[in-house]
């Protein structure tokens, strides 16, 4: 067992938003403990990015609460601290791939100024991106720029880690990179959420599945389970592969 | 009044044989609009940088405003000037009427609203790119002036030349508040102004070329930059 996140367990109360009359996420309750790597599934236009800038504290729920550790948590600032997000499209800013670490961290503000780089080129070499350290962060290629998007967030050593599709449209050697450093971050103690389109991902890295379908949660199982046995209609379909909506 | 040919020759006799008067003017005209560029993006960056992102009210109507200033008559930029500097003015103590002080002044009275309206809409453009990443982060609003400032730098610098060629080729504000007196606070453009009105095309050619050369060079030399830096910074 890891030593685990203390702002854990994340609880949803009848989590809901909603935006132009349209009910995009309805009403999900459930409690996402510390000892599992959660997955979310689902088809497109189900919520699973929506969920995850619900749980971040991103944008405010129409209704119902995002709970961290017992309280509500939005627009607590030493509750966001202990989060990071990567972005299916992550922003790197003008600046070598070094400083964009080293922003972080100043931002986040644990470190002191003298301690951040080595902090920021531990990452970086976690990441298998030692030799990049120095070189502008927006001319390196789509998967480099991916696996410094996760060594920034994973530098800020985060009790809780939101991946969105981490590895959507990248070529499978860079997806590999990526989910090894997943379980890097994993194993060093930083509880990890994330949404993939890719079945096979979703097999190698679940611990657990929280499966969504029209801002719903259908199902919220052991991934064995899940992908063995769905309990819903809709997860049976969504496996096999037909169009669920 | 000569001719044409006559008094090209002569202009550039002027400026190949270095012509005091000619290089007084223009060493004063780069020095007044440079520095009141200089003042004018202190001002304007963070100024542009803070009405994209800051939230009001009232803010549309300041946006409006700046907007409409960015077209701002340069005679009447340099009239308000006038009556804060005159003698019974606000400012009159400090004896500025008529000084190169005045005309920077005047000068960034002018160029502020440009580079503020052009940063605000390059910033709130890059906002909508970065907002979720910065907050994610943990970036307030105010602390993400200064990094979208420094992204979008190549695209400000757009911005400050605007600013530049605006000053470099206004001619009423300085005038009215500068007097165009010789020696001190003679400018280019004022300088052309008079001699073409006196009959003197040579010295009034010249300086026009020289004052398209100096413009042609700032923008070619930001340009390389820009393009060098982009390539490097991706």
């Amino acid at each position: 067992m890891h030593a685990r996140a203390t702002i854990l367990p994340l609880t949803l109360d009848r989590l809901t938003y909603a935006r132009g009359g349209e009910t995009l996420i309805d009403g999900i309750s459930a409690t996402i403990g510390p000892s599992s790597r959660t997955v979310v599934l689902g088809p497109n236009g189900a919520g699973k990015s929506l969920l995850l800038r619900l749980c971040h504290g991103l944008i405010a729920p129409t209704n119902g609460a995002v709970r961290w550790a017992g309280a509500d948590a939005f627009g607590r600032q030493d509750v966001a601290r202990r989060q990071a997000m990567v972005f299916q499209r992550p922003v790197l800013l003008r600046r070598s791939a070094l400083a964009n670490i080293t922003y972080a961290l100043s931002l986040q503000g644990r470190l002191g100024r003298s301690e951040r780089p080595a902090r920021a080129r531990d990452a970086l070499a976690s990441v298998g991106l030692a030799h990049v350290a120095e070189r502008p962060a927006r001319v390196l290629s789509g998967g480099e720029q991916q696996r410094l998007a996760i060594a920034r967030a994973a530098a800020l050593k985060p009790d809780v880690l939101f991946l969105d599709e981490p590895t959507a449209s990248l070529d499978p050697g860079a997806c590999r990179a990526i989910e090894d450093a997943i379980r890097a971050i994993d194993a060093a103690g930083t509880k990890i959420i994330m949404t993939t389109h890719d079945l096979g991902q979703a097999r190698r890295l679940a611990d657990e599945v929280l499966f969504l379908c029209r801002g719903r949660l259908m199902e919220h199982t052991p991934a064995g389970e899940f992908f063995e046995r769905p309990r819903t209609p809709q997860a049976a379909a969504f496996l096999r592969g037909d169009i669920v909506g | 009044m000569q001719g044409f040919d006559e008094a090209l020759a002569a202009a550039w006799r002027l400026i190949v044989t270095g012509d005091t008067a000619l290089v007084e003017i223009a060493a004063l005209s780069l020095k007044v609009s440079l520095t009141a560029v200089f003042c004018a993006a202190l001002i304007g960056l963070p100024l542009g940088a803070a009405l994209a992102l800051a939230r009001f009210p009232g803010r549309g109507a300041v946006i409006v405003v700046i907007n409409a200033l960015m077209g701002l008559p340069p005679v009447v930029a340099g009239l308000l000037v006038y009556l804060l500097l005159s003698r019974a003015g606000p400012l009159g103590p400090y004896g500025l009427l008529f000084t190169p002080t005045a005309m920077v002044i005047a000068q960034t009275l002018l160029v502020t609203p440009i580079i503020a309206a052009l940063t605000r809409q390059v910033v709130a453009d890059l906002w909508t790119e970065y907002s979720e990443q910065l907050t994610s982060l943990g970036a307030g609003r105010l602390r993400a002036v200064p990094t979208l400032l420094w992204d979008a730098r190549f695209s400000l610098v757009t911005a400050i030349l605007a600013g530049l060629g605006r000053a470099m080729a206004e001619v009423g504000a300085i005038l009215v508040v500068g007097g165009n007196i010789d020696g001190v606070t003679r400018t280019m453009t004022t300088a052309i102004a008079l001699e073409t009105s006196k009959g003197d095309l040579p010295l009034a050619l010249g300086l026009g070329i020289v004052l398209l050369v100096i413009v042609l060079v700032i923008n070619a030399a930001a340009h390389l930059f820009g393009a060098t830096a982009r390539r490097a910074a991706g």
